[in-house]
């Protein structure tokens, strides 16, 4: 029998692989899109689970609009990193410190 | 006559000469010369018949006093602010006198003023002045008078900087009406006062209320406890001591002769500068319950006549001796307020109006026939050219030193029996100050006199710069001031110090009443013309006239000897007792020293440099610093987005 725990830790480790790889990489602004997204799959598993184990849907439907709004989110992030390479041709997130004070 | 009917005189007094100064004024572009004279000696020639007539009801018929508001300005938490009219026998009394010099000296304009630029300016100016002088003494209440106050002080200071290209003036109105500030913030302060514990700015009411107050007392400073009377009553006289020039507020009046002459006889001498002495008249209710106020008031005014007199000896313009004549003049009066003589101090002000005014005017006359030269070193014998101006001079003169039988020796005398009579703190102080006064007064009045008139001629003469007698506009105004100089002390002695003249306008309380103890030694005119004869003041005045005569008649290099030998005095008295220089270094001194401070600590260092420029600089600093934080690298903005959870879960788990 998988436990409620079991699921739980699964979306740690999920949480923590997505936020090293926003931390680690230092190349490629996609990763850093897929790692965002890999962080909300990890909310998503969690916010299932304790629905699951506690009988009340409204967990689940939740996890559709989060869905939803990865889903534009990721648009968004690709049409933004589409352009952003048209201008700078490169992705390289250490080449990307125009905000810099 | 109805009260409806006299209402409507009390409004034409006033609104006429305001109706000439308006005319005058804002449409003389659109007059003539003539036209524009025509229209302000004609409202002052209403306004002076209709003061004859307001006199013959009021005085010599002896109809009621009318007191009434006639228009209600604003009412505020109960206290109202009317416009109101009080006509007493005081009032009417100072309406004539007010009215007749005024239309004297507005016909010497004529001549006086004949080629300056500034004609119809003059003329509005000084309907202007007689307007706002008549709200002054008409007013039944403080608010009404303090209008007429600072109008009466808004004109002079016009009048004293009328030549305003020239610089002297231009500083001369300027301390003038700084000096007066000082004085009406002392008035101001009063009326103030008066308003907090009467409750009403009407001055019936105000008296009426008086024995609510009389036992109370203020803690002005810690631990120093005031009679309200006394504070109000010496807060109100600070007013009148910058209006009416006393020690040592005076010292704008001497430099307000930078003004032209005509207005020097008006507004310096005859009228304005009485208001002081009016008010206080007017608040004996008031003054006769606080004796500390009585006391300063009669020494402030002592030393004013006798020091202020001394500078007259030494001045060589012709219109600043008559000037310090003035003050010293202005110091008898306040004298005899102090002894609770008021009636006293308003027949001196009467009498001095037509004197002074006379004198002020045969100087302007000389003045016009010198040239517009005022410096008597270079006069001397223009008797033979100016015989009208020498006789009118002459009556002046006599008047002023008090020469029995015109009109300044019943007032003087009598003033001078009152401080004689009184018993108050510093009467015998005052006593002394009015005596040797006398001396001084005869001695200046005549050293000017010979030194104009007499003696060689110390002018240039060509054949078509000679000196000629004035115009009829300008002699004829000082006859008809000279009559009055002569006459009016016999005439109105009587009633106006022993017979109730004033009725119930001045109330003096039964202890301190020096002139019904006066009253009872009187016996007619001529017995107190012969008892003056033998009084010291006659003796002192003739001396006085016979030291003047030897030092600047027969030995001429006496005057100058002296001045040698007691170099201090004669300093101190060129130097005005260093008034001018204390006030320039201590209060001119020090208000641009402590303004250079505060410009230099408060305005540059604190506010520009620490406030304004300082927070700037500040979140330039801050930001120079912040902006490392901001490092444009996605990874470390979400570090620190991890580390903000985490500590703020950890603070919301274990607290």
């Amino acid at each position: 029998m998988i436990e409620l725990t079991d699921f739980l830790i699964l979306g740690a480790i999920l949480f923590t692989i997505s936020m090293a790889g926003i931390f680690l990489n230092r190349k490629n602004v996609l990763i850093l899109l897929m790692a965002i997204e890999l962080m909300l799959l990890a909310v998503n598993i969690n916010f299932v689970a304790f629905s699951h184990y506690m009988g009340d849907i409204s967990g689940q439907i939740f996890v559709f609009f989060i869905l939803t709004v990865a889903a534009a989110e990721a648009a968004i992030g690709l049409a933004i990193l589409v352009l952003l390479f048209r201008n700078r041709h490169t992705i390289n997130v250490d080449d990307l410190d125009e905000l810099r004070g | 006559m109805d009260s409806l009917k006299m209402e409507s005189l009390y409004l034409g007094i006033v609104l006429a000469p305001l109706i000439g100064a308006v005319l005058s004024g804002i449409f003389g572009h659109w007059m003539e010369r003539r036209v524009s004279h025509i229209v302000t000696i004609g409202g002052v020639a209403i306004s002076f018949v209709l003061a004859l007539i307001i006199f013959k009801d009021t005085v010599i018929d002896g109809n009621n006093t009318f007191n009434e508001n006639i228009y209600t300005w604003l009412v505020s938490d109960g206290v109202g602010f009317y416009v109101g009219f009080m006509i007493d026998e005081l009032t009417a009394m100072m309406l004539v006198v007010v009215s007749f010099v005024s239309l004297m000296v507005h016909i010497y304009t004529i001549g006086y003023m004949q080629k300056d630029p500034g004609y119809k300016r003059f003329f509005s100016y000084i309907s202007l002045f007689t307007f706002s002088m008549f709200v002054l003494v008409m007013s039944n209440n403080f608010m009404q008078l303090f209008f007429g106050w600072e109008a009466v002080g808004v004109v002079s200071y016009l009048l004293i900087g009328f030549w305003y290209e020239k610089d002297t003036a231009i500083y001369a109105n300027l301390k003038a009406f700084l000096v007066n500030r000082v004085g009406d913030f002392g008035f101001l302060l009063g009326i103030a006062a008066v308003l907090l514990y009467f409750g009403s700015m009407d001055y019936a009411e105000v008296f009426a209320g008086t024995d609510s107050v009389v036992g109370q007392t203020i803690e002005v400073f810690e631990g120093s406890e005031w009679s309200v009377m006394t504070l109000i009553c010496i807060l109100l006289f600070v007013g009148a001591m910058g209006k009416s020039a006393q020690v040592p507020l005076h010292v704008w009046l001497p430099d307000s002769m930078e003004g032209p002459t005509p207005i020097s006889a008006l507004i310096h001498a005859a009228t304005m500068v009485t208001a002081g002495i009016f008010m206080v008249a007017r608040m004996s209710p008031l003054f006769e319950l606080s004796e500390t106020a009585l006391s300063v008031v009669m020494i402030v005014g002592a030393t004013t006549a006798l020091f202020m007199g001394f500078l007259g000896l030494v001045q060589h313009d012709i219109k600043k001796v008559v000037a310090y004549s003035t003050l010293s003049q202005l110091g008898y009066m306040t004298v005899a307020l102090g002894a609770s003589a008021y009636a006293a101090g308003v027949f001196h002000l009467m009498t001095h109006a037509f004197f002074k005014a006379l004198l002020f005017l045969a100087a302007g006359s000389v003045i016009i026939a010198m040239h517009h030269e005022q410096d008597m070193r270079k006069m001397g014998g223009l008797r033979k050219y100016m015989p009208i101006t020498y006789w009118t001079s002459l009556v002046g003169s006599l008047a002023l030193i008090g020469f029995p039988g015109f009109s300044g020796f019943f007032s003087k005398d009598a003033i001078i029996e009152a401080v004689h009579a009184s018993s108050i703190t510093g009467s015998t102080y005052a006593y002394i100050a009015v005596l040797s006064g006398v001396f001084i007064t005869a001695l200046y009045s005549f050293r000017m006199f010979f030194l104009t008139f007499h003696g060689e001629e110390r002018f240039h003469k060509s054949d078509d710069h000679k000196p000629h007698e004035t115009p009829w506009v300008v002699t004829g105004p000082l006859i008809a001031l000279a009559i009055p100089s002569v006459v009016m002390g016999a005439i109105y002695i009587e009633p106006m110090l022993f017979g109730g003249f004033f009725g119930n306008a001045i109330q003096v309380a039964p202890e301190h009443d020096v002139l019904s103890h006066l009253g009872e030694s009187f016996h007619g005119v001529f017995g107190f013309v012969l008892h003056g004869m033998m009084a010291p003041p006659f003796w002192l005045a003739m001396a006085g006239v016979g030291t003047a005569y030897y030092l600047y008649m027969v030995r001429k290099d006496i005057p100058a000897q002296i001045a040698k030998k007691f170099s201090t005095i004669h300093y101190m008295l060129e130097s005005k007792y260093g008034f001018d220089r204390f006030n320039e270094i201590f209060f001119a001194g020090g208000a641009r020293g402590i303004g250079g401070l505060l410009w230099k600590f408060g305005d540059r260092k604190l506010i520009d440099g620490l406030i304004v420029n300082g927070s700037a600089y500040g979140v330039g600093k801050m930001a120079s610093v912040v902006r490392y934080l901001q490092s444009g690298y996605l990874y470390h903005y979400a570090f620190a987005m991890i580390i903000g959870l985490v500590v703020m879960l950890g603070w919301v788990l274990y607290r």
